[in-house]
């Protein structure tokens, strides 16, 4: 069957068996490599991309179920202007190691920050407990986007943000 | 920021800033190519028929179904080996593909190449193996009783007759546990065109894969060249071969490009495990607190082929006692043959083993004297002079064990944690525990591991550096598993040379020698040193060529003069230096275990508080301290990180990482049942690093990655135990651990 959609903004179809993911269809169809294939179970987020505007995991997705939606993955958020704040405050804070959960945390982070601007040390940790990291620990993470979190209200007002960075619990 | 070796002006991201690393933002991008994103024109797909039973006799293969089906181009079993039928780093028992029998669940029998996975993997399933099952040999008593012994460890050191007069003794067992790194094995095999193979798969050092697959493949050590890989995390997995030598072989006969990616379930079965472990410990003291003797036997079990497990035993052996002086010892360590899983190398290689069993027993003793956990460890502690409790070593190294416990000892505790938001309390936001049932506990412990390559191996590691006008090359075959040594490699080389534009290529195994492991700790120390000093002759050769005395990014000088700018200085050629360089040699232990077996050691003191409901036996782990001996902190975001990833792994031991085995057959093969720590597992990290310069690490570094998730498996097990007053000899710790009846066994403390 042929499965047409939109992704990071570009009218996209491809060719599809029945039993592929959506996942499938971004990696092997579409070139699109960003989006990692980890556990195959929607366990570990390595494969987050926004679907109709919510965080999904494309490895759960049948690529028979996304016809006509509007799907954004790690490779639509940097712009010609550079990296998203995200992607920038990931690298700043040495949120990276070998970089296999990277894209599917950068996802998840971009899409907290948007519902939740404000997010507290304690939502951060909730919202990205379902992406697994084996090489950081997790603290680099949340450093890097409580960083992202605290950058972009600044940006938007020079009051400091309310933010609890320090928080230990 | 930086730290200005040499020049004129301060080198950018030199030794000791926290540089970001240079492949961070291809990495958030997307863009990063790792393995499994790999593709070649005209490939094919290939896939591996696994036997799904532990133990068995093999009484045929039949392929016909399979290579019927269109698409399909290639059925190989063991008779398709090209050459030598067997691979293993030290022995090559291990078979490429299961001859004669199966030796445990999921091995490899026969392997396809077909046009597309789905293909591929259906053509797997189409092969029929025909089994006849044999009992497994599971149980580790039973295979020392046997005799299938891979090696046996002995130390001897000593007065036998010599007795303390506090004695505590017990029975500890460590589970196996998976490195689980997040990309699954991967690999790609292009044929080219003249009998030979580019060769990418999941590797820490791709000169000892070339020797294994250069005899599997029947070819020259030039015809395959194993290209450096780009991985989703290592952790010890991929020190022995997985895909490489089946990719070759389908490359080879179909003389086309053919890719392999296992999914999560072969992932458990397609790499090596941390060894599973029986370890019995009697430790005598005398009224003081000073261990007059300690006696040990350490079982692991090693699985059917000995890949590595004659180097994690000897670990296991010489760190059974920990960072501690006792003058009278007696290890027995044996590494086990059965129809396990495969072990093999795991950060820690071994030593994290004991170091649950000798934690334990150091608390035991705390307690059987009366003594502040803290305060026994210090009477204990090994220091510079002193010798190693087991092989008899002087310690002549920097050894900051006091440093450690002291400091880690010296952090503030967290504060008692009363609000009620359920992600602060065991259960989490399952909303199981009210904060009146929770009890906190403290708990202590230390770790002692060796650094680089021991027992007389001749460890070397080369580099090259090249200098041109567009700044500095740093061409190594050491493997980037993630860690950061693409950063300290080049923060060595800018802060050497003063030049700050430096990357690093790395090199395939036809283009440089070997690097060694990216193992032990070893390659800060080791390409570092390698790096060190090639670009320490770069710069002196750049000096010379035009009479200079001083170099930086505009080039050199000669006092306050610019002689030559980098494009002006390299116009008549590059300036590079290839170095080889190896640690001072080690000694093979005698027959008792005795010698100058390591050539340098790293320590680490973690101290962990915990919340428990004792009613559903749920933890949650509040704060991690530690205390690391790091040398010289060449990156200290970069320390941290290693430090907090660390600290996860060995919590993860601690409380939930455990590959369920049942009878040789794994139980738990998927992220849905394996667990691994997320982020609300992970707890608030307070890291002191103690800088004693190594004497021959470049610029005081040391190996340091393995050490925190050592120790952070005892301390947490034993702040369990003071919250709950059970004896916890085993990890992970099961709630059913905490919440048995008393009489499963007595308190500790």
């Amino acid at each position: 069957m042929i499965v047409t959609l939109e992704v990071n903004g570009e009218p996209r179809s491809a060719e599809v068996a029945g039993w592929e993911s959506l996942l499938w269809v971004l990696r092997e169809r579409l070139g699109l490599l960003g989006a990692k294939d980890a556990c195959l179970q929607g366990e570990c987020g390595s494969c987050s991309v926004m679907l109709d505007g919510a965080l999904v995991c494309a490895c759960l997705v049948m690529a028979a179920d996304v016809e006509g939606a509007q799907v954004s993955t790690v490779e639509g958020l940097a712009s010609r202007a550079g990296l998203h704040p995200v992607q920038r405050s990931f690298v700043d804070e040495g949120a990276v190691q070998c970089g296999y959960c990277t894209p599917g945390l950068v996802v998840a982070t971009a899409h907290l920050l948007d519902e939740r601007p404000d997010a507290s040390h304690d939502d951060i940790r909730e919202a990205l407990s379902g992406n697994l990291c084996r090489c950081t620990g997790y603290g680099a993470l949340v450093r890097a986007v409580a960083a992202a979190r605290d950058a972009a209200a600044t940006a938007i007002d020079p009051a400091p943000a309310d933010g609890d960075s320090e928080d230990r619990s | 920021m930086s730290d200005t070796l040499t020049g004129r002006r301060s080198v950018r991201g030199g030794v000791g800033t926290s540089v970001p690393r240079p492949d961070a933002t291809p990495k958030v991008t997307g863009d990063f190519e790792f393995l499994g994103d790999m593709h070649a024109d005209g490939m094919l797909w290939g896939a591996t028929r696994r036997a799904w039973v532990p133990h068995a006799r093999i009484v045929q293969v039949d392929a016909d179904a399979a290579l019927a089906m269109p698409g399909v181009h290639a059925v190989l079993t063991q008779d398709d080996v090209p050459g030598h039928r067997y691979q293993g780093q030290a022995v090559t028992d291990q078979p490429v593909l299961a001859e004669g029998e199966i030796r445990y669940w999921g091995e490899p029998v026969a392997i396809v190449a077909a046009d597309d996975p789905e293909t591929a993997r259906l053509a797997a399933d189409a092969i029929v193996v025909d089994l006849e099952e044999l009992d497994p040999l599971t149980d580790l008593e039973a295979a020392l009783e046997r005799g299938e012994i891979f090696r046996h460890v002995p130390v001897r050191r000593g007065n036998p007759d010599l007795h303390g007069e506090v004695v505590v003794e017990g029975t500890y067992i460590t589970s196996t546990e998976d490195p689980a790194p997040l990309g699954t094995e991967a690999g790609l095999a292009i044929p080219d065109g003249t009998g030979g193979v580019d060769l990418w798969g999941p590797t820490q050092w791709v000169h000892i894969d070339l020797k294994q697959l250069a005899a599997c493949l029947a070819l020259a050590p030039d015809q395959v060249r194993v290209q450096p890989c780009r991985l989703g995390g290592a952790f010890g997995s991929r020190e022995d071969l997985s895909l490489q030598t089946h990719i070759g072989m389908l490359a080879l006969r179909v003389d086309r490009p053919v890719k392999m990616v296992y999914d999560r379930t072969e992932s458990f079965v397609g790499h090596v495990k941390r060894h599973g472990s029986l370890m019995h410990y009697r430790h005598e003291a005398d009224r003081d607190g000073r261990l007059v003797r300690v006696d040990a036997r350490i079982l692991l079990d090693g699985g059917p082929y000995q890949l590595t497990s004659n180097a994690v035993i000897a670990n296991s052996t010489y760190f059974a006692v920990g960072p501690y002086r006792c003058d009278n010892v007696t290890v027995d360590g044996y590494a086990l043959r059965t129809n396990n899983p495969p072990s093999g190398a795991m950060r820690g290689f071994g030593s994290n083993q004991p170091c649950f069993a000798a934690e334990s027993q150091m608390d035991r003793l705390a307690d059987a004297l009366g003594l502040d956990p803290v305060e026994l460890r210090l009477r204990n502690a090994l220091r510079p002079g002193d010798q190693l409790a087991t092989t008899g070593q002087v310690i002549e190294e920097p050894l900051p064990t006091d440093e450690v416990i002291r400091s880690v000892a010296s952090i503030p505790l967290p504060d008692d944690g009363s609000d009620d938001d359920p992600r602060h309390l065991p259960g989490g936001t399952g909303l199981t525990t009210p904060r009146d049932r929770v009890v906190r506990g403290v708990g202590f412990a230390v770790g002692i591991k060796n650094l680089e390559f021991s027992e007389g191996f001749d460890d070397n590691a080369e580099a090259r550096v090249v200098l041109t006008g567009d700044g500095a090359v740093v061409h190594t075959a050491a493997i980037e598993v993630g860690q950061g040594l693409v950063t300290v490699l080049e923060q060595i080389a800018r802060s050497t040379l003063g030049v700050s534009q430096v990357r690093v290529a790395f090199d395939h195994t036809g283009q440089i020698g070997s690097a060694g492991s990216t193992s032990a700790s070893r390659q800060t120390q080791m390409a570092g040193n390698a790096v060190l000093e090639a670009a320490t002759a770069v710069r002196e050769l750049a000096l010379a060529r035009v009479g200079g005395d001083d170099l930086d990014d505009d080039g050199v000088w000669r006092g306050d003069t610019l002689v030559a700018s980098l494009a002006e200085l390299t116009a008549e050629g590059p300036i590079e230096q290839h170095v080889d360089y190896h640690h001072r040699p080690t000694d093979e232990p005698d027959e008792a275990g005795q010698g100058n077996l390591h050539v340098d050691f790293c320590v680490a003191a973690h101290r962990a508080v915990v919340d428990v409901d004792p009613d559903l036996g749920l933890v949650r782990v509040v704060e991690i301290a530690i205390g690391q001996d790091v040398g010289r902190a060449m990156n200290p975001q970069q320390l941290l990180g290693q430090i907090e990833g660390g600290i996860a792994q060995g919590l993860g031991h601690a409380v939930m990482e455990e590959v369920v085995l049942d009878r040789g057959v794994i139980r738990n093969a998927s992220f849905t049942d394996y667990l691994l720590p997320t982020c609300l597992d992970a707890p608030h990290v307070e890291a002191i690093l103690i800088e004693q310069p190594s004497s021959w690490g470049p610029f005081g570094a040391k190996g340091m990655a393995e050490l925190p998730t050592m120790s952070a498996t005892p301390a947490v097990v034993a702040a369990i135990r003071a919250a709950t007053g059970r004896p916890l000899t085993r990890v992970p710790v099961r709630p059913e651990d905490i919440v048995a009846p008393d009489d499963t066994g007595g308190r500790a403390r």
